[in-house]
């Protein structure tokens, strides 16, 4: 059975419940032990209609649910008929969905996991599994997510800049368990790109599908980090490359130029070079230009001093990187970099050890532990 | 069954054998070291003996309840004597004697010219649930 196919259809069904009239959290519910259910039967009996098959087995179950809870609190049960399907607007629904799980209101831990569930069908436990933490905490911050938006209306629009930022932050989570959260996150992307027209949505798009193709290269076979200019490039994947300069492309056509668009713009850029050696880093510093007039985030100035230093040396680099934010994450590592480039190895090999004490995991720390042992054996020599 | 904790310490236990800071260690040593951690982990998941491992960031402080009203109190940095926990093991073995064998294999993980750490690590029991059975 096609996991991906079944999962793809959990945002029409949802959409289709509350169109009916189930409220959020109870047609997320329904939406659920409907998935549960195929997967256990669908093998044996595959059904004709995949879609149809769903609406009906979680409107049933929706109304299962919700005559037990009337029963319990001794009220009419008023839900009886199924209406009729009507004309289904598949696209928004969908779109509706997406902006409701990525609600300003909620937290972005919580916005992420009822994104993912509501929207990527994913089961708690799943969820639970790619986060590390226990399935009974997954399960608690979802439910109170659902109680956060059950009083907002389905029906408006709202700010796709929320829904990307959540699927940003999905994609960057990376790979964890059994659940490939950058894979997830391209499969929603591209179920947002084509529900709604926006560039950005497509900037996001071609930024994911250019990092992805790079995955398999970047780290070595002992789980250690392989840096950008070392990778060996006939492991990318040329076809989601060639993909996502294909959506970046055509998204910048648009003149609509946001920050999305300029990151894939730098990434494709990167993915465009046959050597390291060959980056076009002119280019890529007016890309961070750009960047920096659209967010100004001290992140995007610090990858512009490295950037910087390719471009124009590693002096004119540390001199762009004096006017960046010490406390940016990072900041000492591309210091050790800069210093390294500009021959002064002993100021590198102390940078370096000392971003290694402030990385933010395990694989970073062992990279510039490395990197600080490579020019201290060096030195020694 | 019976779980502990394998702690190791930035600083704060006595003195390694093979007491070298790891970044005046080679590449290649740090590359063996981090394979042996790895293969350690790994090979108590199939024996069914591996519950977690975490690391530790060097950085932190102390907190405390300052009062109603009041926000927390902090202090940090860490002086430089504070005990400081670099990460932990969690493993799940038959006995004592088991989970000192394992301590000593993790405390062999090689360093500075291949040769054993000889770390000291610190070998911590779980206080258990309450056994159904007590009399």
């Amino acid at each position: 059975m096609d996991e991906a196919l079944l999962r793809s259809l959990t945002p029409h069904v949802l959409g289709i419940l509350v169109r009916r009239g189930a409220d959020f959290a109870a047609a997320e519910d329904a939406v659920q032990d409907a998935l549960v259910e195929a997967v256990r039967v669908w093998p044996d009996d595959p059904p004709r209609d995949p879609k149809g098959w769903l609406i009906t087995v979680a409107w049933r179950r929706f109304l299962d649910a919700t005559r037990a809870d009337t029963a319990r609190r001794r009220r009419e049960d008023r839900v009886e008929e199924e209406p009729a399907p009507g004309p289904a607007p598949a696209a928004d629904d969908t779109l509706r969905l997406y902006f409701l799980c990525a609600h300003p209101s909620l937290t972005p831990s919580s916005a992420v996991a009822l994104t993912l569930r509501a929207v990527g069908g994913l089961t708690t436990r799943q969820i639970a599994q790619a986060y590390l933490v226990p399935e009974a905490t997954m399960a608690q911050r979802i439910s109170r997510a659902k109680r956060t938006v059950s009083g907002v209306r389905f029906d408006r629009p709202g700010d796709v800049a929320t829904v990307l930022r959540v699927l940003y932050l999905v994609f960057n989570e990376g790979y964890s368990g059994d659940v490939d959260l950058a894979a997830e996150a391209i499969r929603l992307t591209r179920q947002l790109a084509a529900a709604i027209d926006h560039p950005e949505v497509a900037g996001l798009l071609a930024l994911m599908l250019l990092h992805h193709a790079r995955r398999a290269a970047r780290t070595a076979p002992d789980g250690s980090l392989v840096p950008l200019a070392e990778q060996d490039r006939g492991r990318w994947d040329t076809r989601a490359i060639a993909e996502g300069v294909e959506i970046l492309q055509a998204a910048l056509a648009r003149d609509r130029l946001g920050e999305f668009q300029a990151q894939a713009a730098v990434a494709a850029l990167h993915a465009d070079a046959p050597t390291a050696g060959e980056t076009d880093w002119v280019q890529i510093v007016e890309w961070y230009d750009e960047l920096a007039r659209l967010t100004d985030s001290p992140v995007v100035r610090l990858n512009r001093a490295v950037a910087v230093g390719e471009a124009d040396g590693p002096r004119a680099g540390l001199a762009a990187l004096a006017a960046v934010d010490e406390k940016v994450p990072r900041h000492t590592a591309v210091a050790a970099y800069l210093h390294e480039r500009d021959g002064d190895l002993t100021t590198a090999a102390r940078l370096y050890a000392e971003a290694a004490l402030r990385a933010s995991d395990l694989a970073e720390r062992d990279h510039l532990t490395r990197q600080a042992a490579r020019l201290n054996a060096r030195r020694a020599r | 069954m019976a779980k502990y904790l394998l702690l190791k310490h930035y600083r704060g236990a006595p003195a390694a054998v093979n007491d070298v800071p790891m970044d005046q260690w080679t590449p290649e040593e740090i590359s063996a070291h981090v394979q042996y951690m790895r293969d350690f982990a790994a090979r108590l998941e199939q024996t069914g003996e591996f519950v977690d491992s975490q690391a530790l960031a060097p950085e932190g402080a102390f907190v405390r309840y300052d009062g109603e009203g009041r926000p927390p109190v902090t202090d940090g940095p860490f002086a430089e004597t504070k005990d400081l926990i670099a990460g932990w093991m969690v493993i799940d073995v038959d006995s004592h004697e088991r989970a000192v064998e394992l301590a000593g294999e993790l405390s062999a993980a090689p360093g500075k010219g291949g040769e054993p750490i000889h770390e000291w690590l610190e070998l911590r029991p779980f206080l258990g649930e309450r056994h159904t059975i007590t009399e």
